[in-house]
């Protein structure tokens, strides 16, 4: 709007009525934004996502206790307001069983640790495995379905067939097999030091590297197809072959001229992707195999909790809530952001 | 089409191979052998305790013979053997003179429970499981088909946006939130139905509700998309041109067509049931194979985990084969190459 004004009600032009008389040039990643901030549930979401991130972070700040502090005289214990919200948590005082304990935000659990200190806690595991999740993923499949398509030939068909196979595979199964497997103890009593020091950085992880790992072999295969695809695409590109003749390396080639192209699409169905890896990690933390106590996941939480249900509910909903409320938010941000970056819809208001 | 079963039949024994192989190399893998977990046993009883359970057989001969147990059928003649009958899953006695009897599945004995085998695990637990399974799959297809099929005829009203935002919340929760939400809701809350346990029909009705309603929804966006496609198609224009009614349309024309695809979800949905029920069966209590395995995931019993991803793998890969032939069979348009 440099340009001079001859007439001055110009200016006095709506908002909209200006854009439309001086269209404003955008970038994709701008344009995507800008569609995205208009999504109201996707809004929301990522608000959710966002202040689960800061919870993750700030958990050591934020919870009122260490996740593990137990406390014999708290155990089972519950606010006040707790004890309203579910009617049949009768306080001691008027002839029920619970103990009430204003101290404790959402309660205690059995052993009298803090339920909202671990919820607290509990966000990390979640969010780093909505985190790395879909980074090993595509880690694993950029490299087969670049490697595959790119290679072509025999390469590429044993690649696609084990791909086909994977997707066979039923992927809890191999999950629960594979985690059974890690928590065995790999190595045995004299382990090789690769293996010594990945099961001791799994300890100092709470048993997280091990969960990543075994979501990591499962989850690769849809994203290898989708890049092999993209690159399939994108070799017969004419300004891939203009690259390709004026000498421009593979390794060019790929990431100035194949990656932009795989990455939208890729970005959209890992962060749909997200919600499953939560839910898978939920989910073995809740049969025992994730992550190792007293590490808290809101998975294991549940567990724990649903023994209780008929005297203390709050100790399974809360954490259950939490689950709902991620797995809901990333739901709806993916949604979103598979709006906002598909092509199809671009420069259409 | 015999082609295309028989490629496909080739291509189910491709997979079950795999994944018994990597079951197998896994769980043999596991350091130390099963007996070595909390005792240490002398070395001599070790050598006879993997002698028994050759153990001490070179890899690929264990690996073959176990497949060999599980896949082979034998017959066995002579006396009663119950030792027999545990040991194996599947026994049909042929009631003549040498007293013969047809077994099959043999999947090797428990670690953890000395006096039972897997065989006899299954027995017992696996039938729970299966009327669980049986009765989530009722709820989700009594949910999810008149939901889809209602929101796709009253497209963009209230109903439709109703229905599909019920269904967007479905999916996107997993059992094991929906399970004590269930639980705490109808069971502690309104007590209308038992929290847990097992026998009566009004034990199911929560655990197959928590198991089916994530997928009902899964079922409903499927069958509103796919009645959609069917309505907008030139054949449905005729139908309704010539004068028939909309009730006959919807259902003779319609509905019949749009079903067919609804069928490709069934294979994922029976995954997502099987593994569903660890969960649920653990939160209600509920004596089946899901608790089960949980209980011999902490208990490092590996023959029974080898068991049970092996036997639901067998289930899911079988399943995905039928429904692959059904589909191309129901539906004459799609070819098969």
């Amino acid at each position: 709007m440099n340009s001079p004004t001859p007439a001055a009600n110009i200016t006095q032009l709506t908002d909209a009525e200006q854009a439309l008389l001086h269209p404003k040039s955008r970038s994709m990643t701008q344009d995507a934004l800008l569609r995205l901030s208009r999504n109201r549930a996707a809004v929301l979401g990522g608000i959710v996502v966002i202040i689960n991130i800061l919870m993750a972070l700030l958990a050591p700040t934020l919870a009122p206790r260490k996740f593990d502090q137990v406390s014999f005289t708290n155990t089972n214990s519950a606010p006040e307001w707790v004890t309203k919200v579910f009617p049949g948590m009768k306080p001691r005082d008027a002839g029920g069983y619970v103990k009430v304990n204003n101290d404790y935000l959402l309660g205690a659990d059995k052993l009298g640790r803090d339920l909202f200190s671990r919820i607290l806690y509990g966000s990390r595991i979640s969010i780093s495995v909505a985190i790395v999740g879909p980074v090993i993923s595509i880690l694993i499949g950029f490299l087969v379905g670049l490697v595959a398509g790119y290679k072509g030939g025999w390469v590429d068909n044993i690649l696609m067939r084990l791909v086909d196979i994977m997707y066979a595979f039923p992927t809890m199964l191999l999950i629960i097999l594979f985690m059974a497997f890690f928590r065995a103890g790999v190595g045995g009593d004299n382990p090789g030091p690769l293996v010594a020091f990945l099961t001791k950085l799994d300890a100092n992880m709470g048993g997280l590297l091990f969960i990543f790992v075994g979501i990591g072999l499962t989850a690769w295969m849809g994203a290898a197809r989708l890049v092999r695809g993209q690159v399939l695409v994108a070799r017969e590109l004419e300004y891939v072959n203009a690259a390709r003749m004026i000498g421009a390396k593979p390794g060019r080639i790929i990431l100035r001229h194949i990656l932009p192209n795989v990455i939208g699409p890729l970005i959209i169905t890992e962060t749909m992707a997200i919600p499953s890896y939560i839910s898978y990690e939920a989910f073995l933390s809740f049969i025992g195999l994730g992550v190792n106590p007293p590490t808290p996941s809101w998975g294991g939480m549940i567990a724990e909790g649903a023994l209780l249900i008929q005297n203390y509910p709050n100790q399974a909903i809360f954490p259950a809530l939490a689950l709902f409320l991620l797995i809901f938010s990333f739901n709806f941000l993916g949604d979103g952001l598979r709006d906002a970056l598909d092509p199809t819809l671009r420069g259409s208001e | 089409m015999g082609k295309f079963i028989l490629r496909r039949v080739m291509w189910m024994f491709l997979v079950l191979f795999v994944v018994s192989l990597v079951t197998f190399l896994l769980m043999h893998a596991v350091p130390g052998g099963p007996f070595t977990a909390e005792k240490r046993l002398p070395a001599a009883t070790l050598k006879q305790l993997e002698a028994k359970y050759n153990l001490d057989a070179p890899l690929h001969i264990q690996y073959l013979t176990y497949v060999r147990d599980i896949m082979v059928p034998t017959i066995t003649s002579g006396k009663k053997s119950s030792a027999l009958d545990h040991k194996y899953l599947i026994n049909i006695p042929l009631n003549d003179a040498q007293n013969r009897v047809i077994r099959w599945m043999d999947f090797g004995p428990s670690f953890r429970n000395i006096n039972r085998t897997v065989s006899d695990i299954f027995r017992d637990n696996l039938p729970v499981s299966m009327r669980l399974g049986a009765a989530a799959l009722v709820v989700t297809l009594t949910i999810g088909l008149p939901l889809g099929v209602i929101s796709g005829l009253k497209r963009n009203t209230p109903i439709d946006y109703a229905a599909m935002a019920v269904a967007v919340m479905g999916v996107s929760v997993p059992v094991i939130i929906m399970g004590p939400v269930l639980q705490y809701a109808l069971g502690v809350q309104a007590k209308i139905l038992p929290v847990s346990g097992w026998g009566d029909f009004k034990h199911l009705i929560l655990p197959a509700f928590a198991l089916g309603i994530a997928d009902s929804a899964l079922v409903a966006r499927l069958t509103r998309a796919s009645l959609l496609e069917v309505l907008s198609k030139d054949y449905i224009r005729t139908a309704r041109a010539k004068g028939l009614a909309e009730r006959v349309v919807v259902l003779r024309h319609a509905l019949r067509n749009s079903l067919i695809p609804i069928i490709t979800v069934i294979g994922p949905m029976i995954a997502y049931i099987l593994t569903g029920t660890f969960v649920v069966e653990t939160i209600f209590g509920i004596p089946g194979m899901g608790r089960f395995f949980v209980t011999s995931v902490s208990g490092r019993d590996y023959p029974v985990i080898m068991g049970t991803v092996l036997l639901f793998a067998i289930f899911l890969v079988l399943a995905n084969t039928l429904v692959d032939i059904v589909y191309i069979w129901l539906d004459p348009r799609i070819t098969y190459e």
